[in-house]
């Protein structure tokens, strides 16, 4: 099974505290001087949808944003295009890519900071990966394998559990702290 | 670019009609070819176009930072028509005919807008579903995928015919003469693809109307309006139509003109067919600012343009799908899953009972109301259109409805069961009380993705709705049952001409800097199926618009004589004691270091600009001289409007057209101080050589449109001697000024080198 459009967000530790107007300042900043890796495009503002995407940072290759769905801020990286590699890769690359801008934005707002204890990935793409028992029984072992030899911890809890409607993906528990900045570094 | 899009023909191809998937397949080849520049890029516009696939700004790759314009550095491949990069994102628009949704489209709608989109899908004043940020090679997947569940995008933009769009509470309103909503699936379906409906010079949009005195449908703003109606010939009762034809908002408002007072319902095929020809083979193909049909009418009055479609319609070849697509229609009711129930007694839930007051409305059905779910915006998320489909598929027969006011309702909720809706509702953020109150305000896209937004309609919108929310149930009823509506700009996509209180975006420069303004559009009317158009009265900064807001409501509240209606009052007190009420905020800037937000937009912290236009380098006289004529231009509009108001229809045309010249001369004084406008011709004439024929006024979208304006009046001054010529006078002339304003922006900015 070939994973591809990987979206991940991790999660905001506690209760967010932190001026979205002033997120969306820098993400206008990122985009006039095209600060991130991928071709970025538009700042958009749907702070008026209740738990919705709240405040985000349109690119070419992939979208970012500081996600409110289901209630929790979290932000997010949904990558559009596709990427060579093996799964491990394009799994990688997605958390690389949100550590790195988790941390960018934990510099620049000292009030906001990401859980080191969670994540949740979706592959938001469902002719690939159908939210379905073939697709978790296909997926799991990578994701578990993922976990442990890539991001060199151990996950406490792996939960599938969705409206079988939505894209397929998990919440992962982490047994120990994953050292963002580390994997923003790489 | 999505990996999966090749996988999906396949898997869908027993779920997709023939001729749906024979059209998706088409425009996948068409996109191939463009791809491999073996299609004009013109022709390659339109085509996408006709599929609904829409640029989006910043698609000629440049975006203002807010200090100077940046390329956007889209990858060097062949373009999507002209100035439009490859792959850059663009609007995907959904045809939704008269906004009717079920469930399972309600999914599929969701998962597109997870899977292509940015997690939001967005309902339009028109009933249309619009994703933004859509890759163009991700179209024909996600038409199948649309198609699976028999929705198509074909025709939903470009020189079509457009979504037929109606009254949402079609079948069910209390009010209405009957359920127009086969008609309306029957108009759909006959001019969908119609050979005679493939020459347009611009859109033609149609719209369904269950009565005469709601706005629901909007019948009245429409090329093609088509009201219910029922007629008593020895004493049998026969359905029809009223017939109106040639409305439309725009820079060129008209209200549309009757047709026919009562159609039988045979005769809606054939006549609509009869004026599409009509429109296909006379109307304007050149002028894009005069190919609207309402143009055509006007060229040939409504007399003639009434014979000539009779004549056309006595013409055509017999077409069997004029009786078959209408055929059995009574049997196309819509029925309730659940039995009538009775409304429950009120517990204390206050945000409940406040929703159930001004979100329900009795249905003619016993026992049965419809529920508005109130959309911020029009927006909703992927998970709220599942949400909405689960209340569908639990209280009714999956029976749901896009309005023109940018909300959905849910028809034939059985009144026992409104308290579980309402939580199912709330549960997934959608219980929002005040449908279609003052804080339910309209906005079209403006400046967040439209290529041609001045000003933030959203942001705007956003705004104004947090502060009335705060306020809520403490508003007075006289000023929560307004309408507010916002535009980006004068194209009036939000269509601002039929609220209580419109906005629509312009921009100005003040402190020798450009800052984000608003006109505020009054005398309009939403009451009586949107039976008057508003004029705009003054441009407010934009950061000032929501004081503009409490200062009229206060005085409205303070002055109306009991229970006067808003469109009563504006018309009482006059336009001129609004524009004393709020002259003082159109003055005095704040020094931009002062207050740099004032200068920025609503939700977009970028210095305000449009295009690449920074701080100018022309200062001084000729900067004072250009502005003191323009404000007496824009003076001389307002004036106008006054007269036209006291019924001197005359005057107020003369007026308009001195409005223009003052604004042509203030241009000229740039270059050639000797000027005067003692002498028209010789202001034309100097406006002409330097501004027209170099094209330094040329609009980038609408070219040389307003420049004609200005050449049209001078020909004829005093052509524009009755209300309606007057009304056209006074709005072209408010839009010459506005080109004008854009012209001397582009200068100041680029420095044009101007003298000839
Ligand atoms: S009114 Fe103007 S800004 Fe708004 S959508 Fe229409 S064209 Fe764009």
């Amino acid at each position: 099974m070939e994973l591809q459009h990987v979206r991940v967000k991790l999660f905001v530790d506690g209760e967010l505290d932190v001026d979205l107007e002033k997120v969306m300042e820098t993400f206008h900043g990122w985009v006039a001087n095209q600060s991130l890796p991928e071709l970025l495009i538009d700042v958009v503002d749907y702070r008026h949808v209740p738990h919705g995407p709240s405040v985000m940072l349109i690119g070419h290759e992939a979208d970012y944003g500081l996600d409110n769905t289901d209630g929790r801020y979290g932000l997010i990286y949904n990558r559009k295009s596709a990427l060579d590699g093996t799964n491990d890769d394009r799994l990688a690359q997605a958390i690389r890519s949100a550590a790195k801008v988790c941390t960018l934005l934990e510099v620049e707002f000292p009030s906001l900071k990401f859980s080191l204890r969670e994540f949740e990935f979706t592959i938001n793409d469902r002719a690939i990966a159908p939210n379905n028992a073939e697709t978790k029984a296909a997926c799991e072992p990578i994701i578990t394998a993922f976990v442990q030899g890539r991001l060199g911890v151990a996950s406490s809890n792996s939960n599938y559990d969705r409206d079988p409607r939505s894209t397929f993906g998990a919440t992962i528990s982490l047994e120990s702290d994953l050292d963002w900045a580390a994997l923003a570094a790489q | 670019m999505k990996a999966s899009n090749p996988l999906w023909k396949e898997r869908l191809a027993s779920q997709v009609p023939e001729h749906l998937a024979v059209e998706i397949d088409t425009f996948e080849t068409e996109i191939e070819l463009r791809s491999q520049d073996k299609i004009d890029e013109k022709v390659f516009a339109e085509t996408r176009l006709r599929r609904g696939v829409y640029g989006q700004r910043y698609d000629n790759g440049q975006r203002s930072d807010g200090n100077e314009s940046k390329t956007l550095a889209f990858a060097d491949k062949v373009t999507k028509g002209p100035h439009t990069f490859w792959d850059a994102p663009g609007m995907q628009r959904i045809k939704i005919p008269f906004g009717g949704l079920n469930p399972e489209q309600l999914e599929v709608l969701a998962d597109l807008a997870e899977e292509y989109s940015d997690g939001i899908a967005h309902v339009t004043t028109r009933q249309d579903i619009q994703l933004h940020f859509i890759h163009i090679e991700d179209t024909p997947a996600l038409m199948r995928r649309l198609a699976a569940v028999n929705i198509t995008t074909r025709e939903a933009c470009g020189n079509s015919v457009r979504n037929v769009t109606g009254c949402p509470y079609m079948g069910v309103c209390q009010d209405e003469a009957f359920d127009a909503t086969p008609y309306a699936r029957a108009l759909t379906a006959f001019l969908l693809g119609h050979p005679d409906a493939q020459n347009f010079g611009r859109k033609f949009k149609p719209s369904f109307s269950g009565c005469s005195q709601h706005a629901c449908g909007l019948a009245q703003m429409h090329d093609l309006g088509l009201t219910a109606v029922i007629r008593e010939v020895d004493g049998v009762e026969q359905r029809g139509f009223k017939v109106v034809v040639g409305g439309g908002l725009g820079a060129v408002p008209r209200q549309a003109k009757v047709l026919d007072e009562f159609m039988a319902p045979e005769e809606m095929l054939p006549t609509a067919q009869a004026i599409a020809r009509l429109f296909g083979r006379h109307g304007e193909k050149k002028i894009r600012s005069r190919a609207r049909l309402k143009f055509l009418i006007e060229k040939w009055g409504m007399d003639k343009f009434k014979e000539e479609v009779l004549a056309e319609r006595a013409k055509l070849p017999e077409d069997p799908r004029w009786t078959d697509l209408i055929a059995d229609i009574e049997a196309d009711e819509e029925q309730p899953r659940n039995p009538p129930g009775e409304m429950p007694q009120l517990n204390g839930n206050v945000q409940m009972n406040h929703w159930i007051r001004t979100n329900l409305r009795d249905q003619r059905q016993d026992g049965y109301v419809t529920a508005t779910i109130a959309l911020p915006l029009g927006d909703l998320t992927p998970n709220q259109l599942r949400s909405v489909a689960d209340i569908a598929r639990e209280f009714t027969n999956g029976t749901v409805r896009a309005t023109v006011e940018q909300n959905l309702v849910l028809r034939w909720i059985s009144k026992s069961d409104v308290p579980a809706v309402f939580q199912a509702l709330d549960a997934a953020g959608l219980g929002e009380p005040g449908a279609c109150s003052v804080s339910d305000i309209v906005a079209c896209p403006g400046t967040d993705t439209c290529k041609l937004g001045i000003s933030s309609s959203r942001g705007l919108a956003a705004e104004l709705r947090n502060r009335l929310a705060i306020k809520g149930v403490q508003l007075d009823q006289a000023i929560q049952d307004l309408h507010i509506k916002i535009s980006g700009c004068f194209n009036s996509c939000g269509q601002h001409h039929v609220a209580d209180i419109g906005f629509y975006g312009v921009s100005r420069t003040m402190q020798g800097y450009k800052v984000p303004h608003f006109q505020v559009v009054l005398g309009g009317q939403w009451e009586e199926n949107a039976g008057s158009y508003g004029l705009p009265v003054v441009a407010i900064p934009s950061k000032r618009v929501p004081e503009a807001l409490d200062r009229i409501t206060d005085f409205y509240l303070r002055s109306r004589e009991s229970n006067e209606r808003f469109p009563k009052f504006i018309k009482r007190i006059g336009k001129v004691r609004v524009r004393e009420l709020l002259d003082d905020l159109t003055k005095d800037a704040p020094e931009h270091d002062a207050d740099p937000t004032f200068y920025a937009d609503w939700a977009d912290p970028r210095q305000y600009s449009i295009g690449d236009i920074g701080k100018g380098e022309c200062a001084g006289e000729v900067v004072t001289q250009y502005e003191f004529e323009m404000t007496a231009a824009e003076r001389l509009v307002f004036e106008a409007q006054v007269q036209l108001d006291e019924d001197d229809a005359a005057a107020a045309g003369q007026t308009g057209y001195k409005a223009m010249i003052k604004a042509a001369k203030a241009l000229v004084l740039i270059q050639y101080d000797d000027v005067t406008e003692d002498d028209p011709d010789e202001v034309v004439e100097e406006f002409k050589e330097r501004y027209y024929d170099t094209e330094y006024f040329f609009d980038p979208f609408a070219g040389a449109k307003f420049a004609d304006y200005l050449f049209a009046a001078h020909e004829s001054p005093n052509d524009a001697s009755t209300p309606d010529s007057a009304r056209t006078r006074i709005e072209e002339a408010q839009l010459f000024i506005e080109a004008v304003h854009t012209c001397y922006n582009k200068i100041r900015t680029v420095g044009l080198k101007l003298n000839v």
